[in-house]
């Protein structure tokens, strides 16, 4: 879904962006640690590379957002951090992305996931109930006693902000629901086996206006125990909700830095034409 | 004036033409009722408690019935599934979560010959397999015929109903943390559960009215036929000994027979469907 | 080229949950590989089933082939007793019959499939279609019982007015005594009419709109649109439909074999007993006295397989090269 950008004022995000996060800029001056980082990254899908040379950070317990233009590369590189790429055929990796202290690609896959979950672009809940949905990567678990379920069933729905909304209906169906609270119902699933990491590609774009509020705010609040990257279209979302955003363009990171920074004051050219609207 | 009023003779052909091809849908109809009201005319008049718990009896006395093939039905269809139903499951899942390029393109392949076979021609295989070397007919034999006849349907219904489940929640399953197989146990197959239960379903049904394979494999037989290893009676066998038997009072039976075959077939198709649709309005909330 | 440098302090974040060995237990559950080679097993199962057929059909046949080779099937004695086995009238009966039921059944078959496409309102149509499609669900046998008991009186009765006006072809000479080609074919047309209909009516209904808004646009009646247009243009998918009845009708047994009559002859009258491969084998499979006899009727089996595959795998080229639309059958 290509957003068309219109001419955007800068002033109009700087100030979207103060009146968010202008009390944590202010203690954050010093980096937070790492929670990725990519040195050397290449992506190919078959002989099209996709992303070239990617060097870049992910600080821990923020809110990362990725920006570009459709076809630039950045939901490749988020579906390569829990490398959900690998299932399909015909791709190619080349360089080190760690996860902490880790190598990425030396975690098994489906361990990897239990610490950085995603959450995509069209709510897909499973065709079973509210509480299974959730349920789901507890029960994976083998481990866990039916309390413990369902408290953290419930837990999971309060941070997603839905568990008013379903509370009593949690034995009926998924698809019962609107497609707001679907993914909110995915955020919540995602959120059941506790990651570290929360990938979210374009959450919001197949939502309309108040189901996106109500999603910016709970990452609001749940980037203090999970870090946050977002991929995302809407520039003006970007602005809301991150503290530092990477432009792509064309499969090469052109510019990273705090939100603020970017939208400001930008070092490159690109994207300061990206962010006016010069191109969508 | 080509782009004019058609002429009346092209408005005649058009109005004959058009009006013969709902004759056609009329005759083809009609067969079907017919078939079906001839069926339940004379196979319910022959129906009784006899017929259902008697064994046959010897002509001209009276009071027979086709327990024996009743029973032997439902023991050869049990023994297919049996041996139907896995394989075809299992294949079905293979050929849709698994198997690339040229694996999956031969066994599919196979899958449509093995559907294609001639079901006596089948007989004669499982005749060669099973009773050649046993040196007799048997249950099993006839089980063996019919569930290699389940295979291909099973398959390909199931593959299907499989492919059908949106890759989204695999993905989904995927980005959990569930491996591959803990994603096609837990989301992908009970998301398709009701179409894979309809397409076995048919599957049984469609083996039950075969009667040719079972000539030369359960054979038939005009006492019970206990445990595996005998050859049995089957309603379908049971229906064509009768009806090219000289006696009337056989003929009866065989309208029976064929009545209590095909209302059984029937009430399967239409309960299949049943299920089917009740399945699609619970996945679609 | 990112601006935040790797000047960041090297203290690594604490990742929870990476530590934890799986349990065996879970290495089971998680077991992508054995699964993979399970189901491998499963689907290759059925090409070593399939190539086990072919096998048994070639080894038990041998005795024949060696001692008639492939012409038996056109010689015309068939005397198991001095054993001599010629099938050239199974062959006969077979392709008379299933050409007679495929000539009766594709005009009734096209013609139904074009009023469901084209000329019902889509709830009749998806009701008859319905109907139609549970004759295919109707078995062989019941179909000989139909045909024994019903089909043949009617035909008897109907044949003697019949034979007045049409009795000079030589196709419709002799007395008919009920069991005939004529009768076999009627009944494999009904078999195999439901196929016809099926497959086709999917295709025509898949004939994008704008094939018919063209022809429509420039006047022509809606029995021109269909015949000229709609029916060409989907002329791929029904003939795959009726190469599939084909196949089906060749290797159709007990219907067949309960009103042809079983008589191993050549007869030019369609009024005729006769026999086919098929119901020759279902009849004399299991009284074959002699390898040889057996391993005749198997070679006959041997030919029958051959032949539908053959047939079936034009029927889905057909199919399947049909514009993408794939119709499964």
């Amino acid at each position: 879904m290509k957003t068309v950008m219109k001419a955007i004022d800068l002033d109009q995000l700087s100030k979207a962006h103060e009146a968010r996060f202008s009390d944590i800029e202010r203690t954050d001056e010093q980096l937070p640690w790492p929670q990725f980082t990519v040195a050397g990254l290449n992506f190919y899908y078959g002989s099209h590379q996709a992303l070239k040379d990617i060097n870049l950070i992910v600080p821990n317990k923020r809110v990362t957002a990725f920006i570009g233009p459709s076809g630039c590369g950045k939901t490749t590189l988020l579906r390569t951090l829990n490398r959900m790429n690998e299932e399909v055929p015909g791709t190619r990796v080349e360089g080190s992305i760690r996860l902490g202290d880790r190598d990425l690609f030396s975690i098994p896959a489906t361990t990897l996931r239990r610490v950085v979950g995603m959450v995509f672009q069209k709510p897909s809940p499973f065709p079973k109930t509210i509480f299974e949905n959730v349920a789901f990567g507890l029960r994976l678990e083998h481990r866990f006693s039916r309390s413990e379920i369902a408290d953290r069933v419930e837990h999971s729905l309060r941070r997603a902000a839905l568990w008013d909304e379903v509370k009593d209906k949690l034995n009926q169906s998924a698809n019962g629901i609107s497609g707001g609270q679907q993914q909110r119902l995915c955020i919540a699933r995602a959120l059941a086996v506790d990651p570290d990491v929360l990938l979210l590609d374009e959450p919001c774009s197949a939502l309309d206006p108040v189901s996106t509020a109500k999603i910016e705010d709970l990452l609001f609040e749940i980037k203090n125990t999970c870090t946050i990257v977002i991929v995302t279209h809407n520039m003006l979302q970007a602005a809301r909700v991150a503290d530092y955003v990477g432009f792509f363009l064309n499969g090469e990171l052109i510019e990273l830095n705090r939100a603020k920074q970017i939208f400001q004051n930008p070092e490159r050219q690109q994207t300061q034409d990206y962010i006016t609207g010069r191109f969508g | 004036m080509s782009a004019s009023y058609p002429s009346r003779t092209r408005k005649i052909v058009n109005y004959t033409m058009l009006s013969l091809t709902g004759l056609c849908t009329l005759l083809v109809v009609s067969v079907l009722f017919t078939i079906l009201a001839y069926l339940l005319w004379h196979g319910a008049h022959a129906l009784n408690l006899n017929f259902f718990i008697k064994l046959p009896a010897p002509v001209g006395q009276g009071g027979g019935g086709v327990a024996n093939a009743i029973i032997g039905t439902l023991k050869l269809l049990a023994l297919a599934s049996l041996i139907g139903v896995p394989i075809g499951l299992i294949g079905g899942i293979y050929l849709s979560e698994f198997a690339g390029g040229w694996s999956g393109f031969a066994v599919r392949y196979t899958t449509d010959l093995l559907n294609g076979v001639p079901s006596v021609v089948m007989g004669i295989f499982v005749y060669t397999l099973v009773v050649l070397p046993m040196h007799h007919f048997s249950t099993l034999a006839g089980g063996i015929a019919l569930g290699i006849m389940m295979i291909p349907i099973a398959l390909r219904s199931t593959e299907d109903f499989l492919r059908a489940v949106p890759r989204s929640l695999r993905e989904g399953g995927l980005a959990l943390g569930a491996s591959k197989s803990e994603t096609i146990f837990t989301i992908v197959i009970p998301a398709a559960i009701y179409g894979i239960i309809t397409g076995v379903m048919l599957d049984i049904a469609r083996v039950a009215g075969e009667t040719a394979p079972l000539l030369f494999t359960a054979f038939g037989n005009q006492f019970n036929s206990p445990g595996w290893m005998q050859p049995t009676s089957s309603l379908p066998v049971v229906i064509y000994n009768y009806a090219i038997s000289p006696y009337d009072e056989w003929h009866q039976q065989a309208w029976a027979a064929g009545f209590v075959l095909l209302s059984g077939l029937l009430a399967v198709s239409i309960l299949a469907r049943v299920v089917l649709a009740r399945g699609k309005k619970l996945s679609h909330g | 080229m990112g601006n935040i440098a790797l000047s960041t302090p090297e203290v690594p974040v604490p990742t929870r949950g990476l530590d934890r060995k799986q349990t065996w237990l879970e290495r089971l559950r998680k077991g992508d590989e054995a699964l993979h080679l399970i189901t491998f097993a499963g689907g290759w199962s059925i090409i070593v089933i399939t190539a086990l057929l072919v096998q048994h059909l070639w080894v038990y046949s041998r005795l024949a082939r060696h001692a008639f080779g492939w012409h038996f099937l056109f010689t015309s004695t068939w005397d198991p007793v001095n054993g001599l086995f010629g099938a050239w009238p199974f062959v006969y009966g077979t392709i008379v019959t299933s050409i007679l039921a495929l000539a009766i059944a594709i005009p009734i078959g096209l013609g139904s499939a074009i009023f469901l496409a084209e000329l019902a309102p889509r709830s009749l149509s998806n009701g008859l279609t319905f109907l139609i499609e549970l004759l295919a669900a109707v078995p062989s046998v019941i179909y000989g019982l139909v045909g024994i008991f019903l089909l043949i009186p009617v035909l008897s009765t109907a044949m003697p007015y019949f034979q007045k006006v049409f009795g000079w072809l030589p196709i419709f000479q002799g007395t008919f005594y009920g069991v005939s080609y004529f009768s076999a074919a009627v009944v494999l047309a009904i078999m195999v009419v439901p196929f016809i209909v099926s497959i086709s009516r999917e295709v025509l209904l898949a004939v994008p709109i704008s094939q018919r808004e063209a022809m429509m646009a420039l006047g022509a009646t809606k029995w021109e649109v269909t015949w000229k247009t709609v029916v060409p243009y989907a002329r791929q998918g029904i003939m795959g439909s009726i190469f599939l009845s084909l196949a089906r009708a060749l290797g159709e047994t007990m219907a067949v074999t309960m009103v042809i009559g079983n008589v191993a002859q050549v007869s030019t009258s369609l009024l005729a007993p006769g026999y086919t491969i098929a119901a020759v084998i279902a009849n004399e499979f299991t009284e074959a006295t002699g390898d040889l006899y057996l391993h005749a009727l198997i070679e006959l089996g041997l030919v029958l397989f051959a032949v539908t595959m053959i047939i079936n795998a034009l029927a889905r080229l057909l199919m399947l090269t049909m514009k993408g639309h794939e119709v499964a059958a």
